[in-house]
This record gives structure tokens, C-alpha cells and sequence, in this order.
């Protein structure tokens, strides 16, 4: 283990900032991403549901 | 019979509209001197940053009085349908739009980017280039305005009666024409600070040479899209 | 012949739709598993860099996410060429869906890069011959969506998204190759661009894991936004409103 404290980790030797400024920014980017794809497809298929039971 | 010649008849007629409607010809000219005038006046008047910055100015206007005016080129024809009688008209639909598009690249560079070259030595004065600068300024436009054209052909016909179209087109061609900007303000930079622009100028070659080989292909295959 | 007719199975949407369903829980499965793994062996087994210090660390997704960016470009091109050539409607609909998250790696990449140069070089942004390419290829992508999105006709979309697709793949490398000599003709302005530390084993590992990661990442969303671009055009078809597919 190289950090010898949760504190250590966090700090990232003083560039803390920028590492999990890259990591927290890129999360939410692939969640974001993510989560409109898995919201697109619900909306389609509520979309031909509704549809369908017009046809 | 032998089918008529596709290239001449859509260029002349080209040059022959581009004449009735002088002003809307010279309009890339003139946004080309109103863009390039306003950099002094945002970046201040100091010669010496004004000539340092003067390759990439004058060519980044040149690339959007290109862009701007390339829509053009097909709108009225594909309006009136004149467009489709003219892919229709050589021996095979692949060498119609191929020729069509060459005729378009042409007449929209004889138009457009052949009176740039010849305006540009008067913009160079402005920014206090030399006169080897100069010289280098013409040639490398001279070089860089065909690109230009044939590119933004390929955009027109990808655009073609797309709403929004000519600014999609800039979003979409301007990327494809930085390696032709890099090299083109390139040689006037380097003839300006003394080196050799021989290798910009070969690049610039062989990327003349490409794109007028592969633009009319993709021009031609983007038309069939639009028009199917 | 038999083999054939198996090989063209998946393209047709309603099989494809089925196959992805089942496959997408799996790509996410091994997202977070190699993201974890990646992420451990990064954080807690790479060793501290002499000359970066702790924010070397970015590589670990800054790589990953440049590499998917390229990757996913050239694949979307391949299929769109696909779909354009042998008028393959799902292969154009997989296209226009590895868009989006092609996209999103690039913006991560140039975000992370800032990031990492920052420390590193002292900069934001330094135009450098990789970060500027890095920047031209999401214009690219934009220009692809922009495009794709702007022409009412589906089919004629995706022809036209296709040729642009494979006009900007030709290019890239032209850009690449121009950025660089561009870069190197003004020495002056730019620094040094192989800034990575030196790899040990454990980087090496700890990136490899991660680019799995983010593929297998990809292959879930891109999987879930081809289901949902299925549904949106395929809307009238009788094995929807059947309720057959799951």
C-alpha cells in the first residue's frame, strides 16, 4: 500500500485538484452518456407501446 | 449521337450567371476585406505583431469567403431542378457528377479564388509584408484557393437543401482544409522569416494534386445522395 | 451457404435487438469489473513518479479515453461505410450510435489532457501536435451529428453521414501529419509532447485494464442507443407492437 493515510489518497502528493478534477468530470460524462442512451431506448419503447395499443 | 460535353456547358454556363450577377460574385471579396480589416483593429496597430500574424489572417479569411460563397453553387440549380437534368445528361451518371463537380469547383474558383489571389498583394502591403512575402502570399493562395473550392464543393453537395446549410458546411469542411491553412500561412511565415518554403510549398502541391484527383469523387457521391 | 445465412443473422434489427438485449448486462458486468481492477492496481499498486509525482495517475484514464476516441471513429466510419455500400440499415443505425460516446471520450481526453498538462507543463492547453488532432477529431464527430441530424430523410442521412465519416477517416491522418510539422516548425512555443513517465509493469497493467474497460463500457451504450434508434425507426413493425421482443 502506498498511501498511508485516506487523507494522502485524496491529496494526490498536492495534485489532488487534478486528478480528481479529470476522474470526477469523466464519471459524470460516461454516466451522463450512459443515462441518455438508457433513457432514449425507455422513451422509444414507451413511444411504440403507446402506439400500438392505438393501432 | 454523342452525349454532350457536361464539363464546358455547366462551367460556361456558370461564368456566364456568375457575369449577369456582378455583385453577388463579388460579395466573397468583399467580406474577404471587411474580415482581414477588422484584425488591425482588434489586435492593434503595432507592425510588427500585425505582420507576424498577417499569414494566418489573410488565410483564414480566404478559407471562410470560400466557405460562404460555396452554397451557391447548387442551390439555385437544384431549386429549379436544373441540377438533375445536368447529372442526367453525360453518358453515365458517374461521369456527369464527376464532371459536374469539377465544372462547379472551377467556375467557383475562377470566381472567387483567382480574383483573392489577385486583391490578396494588396492586403499584404497593409500588414507590411515584404515583397518576396508577398510573392509567397499570391502563390501559396495561388495553390490553396483551388483546395479550397473543391473542398467546399464536397460540402455543398453533402449540404444540398439542408436547412441551416451553410453553416453546417463550415462545421463540416473547415477541419478537412486545416492541413492546406498549415501549410499555406506556413510559407509566407517561413519566406517571411527567412527560411525555405520549399517543403510548404511540395506539401501544398501534393495536396492540390489529392484533393483534385479525390474532392470530384466525393462531390460527385455526395450529389447522387441528394439527388436519389 | 448455411454459414452465411448465420453470419447475416444479427443484421437484421429485430434478431440484433435481441442478441444486444442479452449481451448488454454482460458489458456492463465487465465495465466495472476491469474499471475496478484498473482503477486498484492505478491508484494503490503504481508507484508514485519521480519527475510527475501523483498526477501522472490521469494517464490511467486520459489514454484509454484517447485511444476509445480514435477507435470508436473508425469504427463508426467502417460501418457507415457498410451500411451505405450494402444499404444495411442497422449497420448505419450502429453508426450513428457510436457517435455520441465516440464523442464523449474525445472531450474526456482533451479535459484530462488539460488536467495532466497543467501540472506538468505549466499550461492549460499547449498545441501540441496530439492535443490538436485530439480537438479536430471532435470537431469531426460534431460535424457527423450535426450532419446526420440535420437531414430529415433517414436513408439519405445516413448515405450522406457515411461519406463524411469516411472523408474525415482519410483525413485524420493528413491532420495528424500537418499538426505535427506545424508543431515542430514552432519549436519555440511547445514542449516537449512524450511527457509520460516512464512505464513500469504496474502502469502498463493498470492501462491496459482500464482501455478494456472502456471498451467493454462502449459496447453497453452504444449497444443500448442501436436498441433505442431500432425502436424509433423500426416503430411500425409487427415484432414491436407483437410485444415479442423483450
Amino acid at each position: 500500500m502506498i498511501w498511508n493515510s485516506a487523507g494522502e489518497f485524496f491529496a494526490m502528493g498536492g495534485y489532488g485538484l487534478y486528478v480528481w478534477g479529470s476522474y470526477g468530470v469523466i464519471a459524470a460524462c460516461i454516466a451522463i452518456d450512459a443515462l441518455i442512451a438508457i433513457k432514449r431506448h425507455r422513451a422509444a419503447r414507451a413511444a411504440t407501446a403507446a402506439n400500438g395499443e392505438n393501432n | 449521337m454523342t452525349p454532350p460535353p457536361v464539363f464546358s456547358t455547366v462551367l460556361g454556363r456558370d461564368l456566364r450567371l456568375a457575369a449577369r450577377r456582378r455583385v453577388d460574385a463579388l460579395l466573397p471579396l468583399a467580406f474577404f476585406a471587411v474580415a482581414v480589416s477588422l484584425f488591425p483593429l482588434g489586435v492593434g496597430p503595432e507592425p510588427n505583431t500585425l505582420r507576424q500574424i498577417s499569414p494566418g489572417v489573410l488565410w483564414v479569411c480566404a478559407l471562410l469567403a470560400a466557405m460562404l460563397s460555396v452554397t451557391q453553387l447548387y442551390a439555385t440549380d437544384q431549386a429549379d431542378g436544373s441540377l438533375e437534368q445536368m447529372l442526367l445528361a453525360g453518358g453515365s451518371a458517374f461521369s456527369a457528377g464527376i464532371a459536374v463537380a469539377l465544372a462547379k469547383a472551377v467556375s467557383h474558383w475562377l470566381v472567387t479564388g483567382l480574383p483573392l489571389v489577385l486583391i490578396a498583394p494588396l492586403f499584404g502591403v497593409m500588414f507590411d509584408l515584404s515583397g518576396r512575402s508577398i510573392a509567397a502570399l499570391c502563390a501559396s493562395l495561388a495553390l490553396g484557393t483551388p483546395i479550397l473550392s473543391l473542398l467546399g464543393n464536397v460540402g455543398a453537395a453533402l449540404t444540398l437543401g439542408v436547412r441551416n446549410g451553410s453553416v453546417l458546411l463550415i462545421l463540416l469542411i473547415v477541419p478537412l482544409c486545416i492541413p492546406a491553412l498549415i501549410f499555406g500561412s506556413g510559407a509566407i511565415s517561413a519566406v517571411e522569416s527567412g527560411s525555405s518554403a520549399r517543403g510548404h510549398f511540395s506539401l501544398l502541391g501534393a495536396l492540390f494534386i489529392a484533393t483534385g484527383l479525390l474532392a470530384p469523387l466525393a462531390t460527385a457521391a455526395a450529389l447522387r445522395i441528394a439527388i436519389e | 451457404m448455411a454459414m452465411t445465412m448465420r453470419f447475416f443473422t444479427y443484421a437484421s434489427p429485430p434478431r440484433f435487438y435481441a442478441l444486444a438485449g442479452a449481451l448488454i448486462p454482460w458489458f456492463w458486468i465487465a465495465a466495472l469489473v476491469l474499471g475496478a481492477a484498473g482503477l486498484w492496481i492505478g491508484f494503490f499498486q503504481a508507484p508514485t513518479d519521480a519527475t510527475q509525482g501523483d498526477a501522472y495517475r490521469i494517464i490511467f484514464i486520459h489514454v484509454p479515453a484517447a485511444w476509445m476516441s480514435m477507435v470508436l471513429y473508425l469504427v463508426m466510419a467502417f460501418w457507415a461505410a457498410i451500411g451505405w455500400a450494402f444499404n444495411a440499415r442497422l449497420a448505419s443505425m450502429v453508426a450513428r450510435a457510436l457517435a455520441p460516446t465516440g464523442a464523449m471520450f474525445t472531450f474526456c481526453a482533451l479535459w484530462s489532457g488539460a488536467l495532466w498538462g497543467k501540472p506538468t507543463w505549466g499550461t492549460w492547453w499547449v498545441w501540441d501536435a496530439r492535443l490538436t488532432s485530439e480537438l479536430i477529431l471532435l470537431f469531426l464527430y460534431l460535424g457527423y451529428m450535426a450532419l446526420v441530424n440535420a437531414i430529415d430523410d433517414t436513408r439519405r442521412a445516413d448515405q450522406a453521414g457515411a461519406l463524411l465519416a469516411v472523408i474525415g477517416s482519410v483525413n485524420v491522418p493528413i491532420i495528424y501529419f500537418s499538426v505535427k510539422w506545424w508543431n515542430t516548425l514552432h519549436q519555440g512555443a511547445t514542449i516537449s509532447a512524450t511527457a509520460a513517465p516512464k512505464m513500469v509493469a504496474s502502469m502498463l497493467t493498470a492501462m491496459l485494464l482500464m482501455t478494456l474497460a472502456c471498451w467493454a463500457y462502449a459496447f453497453a451504450v452504444v449497444f443500448t442507443r442501436t436498441r433505442a434508434i431500432i425502436v424509433e425507426r423500426e416503430r411500425e413493425a409487427k415484432w414491436l407492437n407483437d410485444g415479442a421482443a423483450a
